[in-house]
């Protein structure tokens, strides 16, 4: 009922990483200096091999066989195009404002790589020192951190598009940080119940509330739904790509770039799309837990289970990160007006409907006396069961009732008939219009 | 004018954006899992051209080596493109044979009409289409390039076997 009680079941938590106290010292560092290698390798590697799977996601999609020439079915594509792009002429334009020419893919690759940092991407790796938690930094801010640092991000795009002296450039740099902006607070909004459910702003207790109490995507069902369209929105991807926007604004902001700084543009843009998917995982479908096999996401840690949950977590963003583009290769995109209504008229308003019911009914269930880990008949999760049916009525009720043309407008949307009059009579005192004598 | 509006009155299923990406979705994904591909694998797999394919010229010859051609003029006559230049020669017994014969293969539109024109048989337009070269020097085909070509040779269009048969 009183917050003071919420936070204490967030203390409760804290002894989920036991019996092995924590690793420290010198080892620590060690441990974090190699995570750190091995995290950015990862990263790397993934994003060199997300462009090869998009292509060829995209060619399947579109019945072509996609990059195949280089190496064993085009297993080497990515390398021949990195090397390209190292190659390739760095251009800069005669207008263009150089400091921030360069200063912009820099702005824009670094907060892409470094939001992964703070997502627990396995469970807790035992070792002789203490165990390490499997996130480079264990950060107990962990998500306002993410949220704080991939908002910079449209900063790179931004400059990019005003110091190119490119008028498309600088309309992709607009339209971007529009975008950002508004999808950025539903985001934030949607994000609340999720934090609301662990009592915990780490995403380490998020990951362990879900151990607990079962994955938060079914009781927050359009809180999921409303994070993964902001995602879209945040990471540029089409349906939202306006900053992009090929046929109308060339490439948007970085038109003017040229070999490798155009690669961190690119680099940025699938890092960003590594750590959404990574963050959908961690907040809404159990992070790196595994499901059904309860004995591995909880101590005692062995060696086996970090591993286990590792392949578990991959899965899941590799399942994300096919959406991303199953959606991309299949959807238009928004045109202006229908980005700005999605974001300010549906999803941030519904966003915060849903923090107040969301609220509401953990309020009534705690006042029921329904707790979080409470099982009925010794396996039914009850209060899972109970918010996730919450949300299935309401998502039936936010697809069926808004989406009569709402959601997005069409082009032929329904106008109602006063507002015809309305322009009619406007048409009719105008003195440059004759009236029509109908 | 007034300002005329067209209300249409849709029904939800042609207005709902929900269900016409899942629609969409549907179909991508059953052409992931489920291709048509019609590409082909070009330098391994090559595309089976028509027998009345008209590519790039190839002189025949005789049974001693030696170009059929006779000289006779028609096919630089008969050239819309008027990419054939022929020099006519003859030897000791009267036999004319090309001094020079060169086929501006850039020019050529390749018509089939010295294939056509040709009493002998010698000039025939061939079934063959990677003529790639380093220079546009490469693309005048002189007698002995004709002649050293091997690729078959355009089945022209006989009238009374309209359809090759």
């Amino acid at each position: 009922m009183n917050p003071m009680l919420l936070l204490m079941q967030a203390n409760a938590f804290t002894h989920f990483y036991n019996p092995a106290a924590p690793i420290s010292g010198a080892p620590w560092l060690w441990f974090t200096i190699l995570k750190l290698l091995v995290v950015f390798t990862v990263i790397m590697v993934g994003v060199a091999y997300l462009t090869l799977a998009e292509r060829k996601i995209s060619a399947w999609i579109q019945d072509r066989y996609g990059p195949n020439r280089v190496g064993p079915q085009g297993l080497f594509q990515p390398l021949a195009d990195g090397l390209k792009n190292i190659m390739k002429e760095e251009t800069y334009p005669d207008g263009a404002y150089k400091p921030l020419f360069i200063l912009a893919p820099m702005m824009s690759f670094i907060p892409a790589l470094i939001t992964f940092a703070v997502i627990p991407f396995a469970a807790p790796l035992h070792t002789r020192w203490g165990y390490v938690t499997m996130s480079i930094a264990n950060a107990p801010i962990g998500f306002l951190y993410i949220l704080a640092i991939t908002s910079l991000g449209v900063y790179g795009i931004v400059l990019a598009g005003w110091s190119s002296n490119n008028k498309y450039s600088l309309l992709g740099g607009l339209r971007s940080s529009a975008q950002m902006v508004s999808y950025e607070v539903a985001m934030g909004m949607a994000t609340v119940a999720v934090l609301l459910l662990a009592g915990n702003v780490s995403l380490e207790g998020i990951v362990e509330q879900q151990v607990h109490s079962g994955w938060n995507a079914f009781p927050l069902l359009i809180g999921f739904f409303i994070f993964l369209v902001a995602a879209f929105a945040e990471t540029n991807r089409l349906p939202f790509d306006l900053p992009e926007a090929e046929s109308e604004l060339i490439a948007g902001y970085h038109t003017e770039y040229s070999a490798m700084k155009f690669s961190m543009f690119f680099i940025a843009e699938y890092s960003n799309m590594i750590t959404a998917s990574a963050l959908m995982t961690t907040l809404f479908f159990g992070g790196w837990s595994v499901p059904f096999w309860t004995s591995v996401n909880v101590a005692p840690w062995v060696w086996w289970k970090t591993l286990i949950t590792l392949i578990a977590f991959t899965i899941k963003v590799v399942f994300f990160l096919f959406l991303f583009m199953w959606v991309r290769w299949t959807l238009p995109r928004f045109r202006y007006d229908q980005l700005m209504g999605l974001g300010w008229k549906f999803m941030l308003p519904v966003a915060l409907g849903y923090i107040v019911i969301m609220s509401g009914a953990l309020l009534v269930l705690q006042a029921v006396g329904i707790a979080p880990d409470a099982r009925w008949l010794g396996f039914v999760p009850v209060y899972w069961a109970i918010l996730g049916i919450l949300n299935l009525v309401l998502a039936a009720l936010v697809f069926v009732v808004l989406d009569r043309g709402r959601i997005v407008s069409p082009a032929y949307s329904r106008i109602e008939a006063a507002r015809i009059a309305r322009l009619r009579a406007r048409s009719v005192r105008s003195a440059l219009t004759p009236v029509e004598g109908d | 004018m007034a300002i005329q509006v067209k209300v249409l009155d849709r029904p939800l299923a042609q207005t709902s954006y929900v269900r016409a990406m899942l629609k969409g979705m549907a179909i991508t994904f059953k052409h992931l899992v489920d291709p048509h591909k019609k590409t082909v694998q070009y330098p391994e797999q090559k595309w089976d051209i028509s027998p009345r394919w008209r590519g790039t010229h190839r002189m025949l010859t005789d049974e001693n080596g030696k170009a059929k051609c006779v000289a006779c003029g028609l096919c630089p006559q008969i050239c819309p493109a008027n990419c054939i230049k022929l020099v006519p020669g003859e030897d000791e017994e009267g036999n004319r044979y090309p001094l020079v014969y060169e086929i501006d293969e850039f020019r050529c539109i390749f018509c089939g009409y010295c294939q056509e024109v040709c009493p002998e048989e010698a000039i025939h337009v061939g079934r063959h289409y990677e003529n790639a070269e380093y220079s546009r020097a490469g693309f005048v085909y002189d007698l002995e390039r004709l002649m050293a070509q091997t690729h078959p040779v355009c089945e022209m269009w006989d009238p009374a076997d309209p359809k090759g048969e």
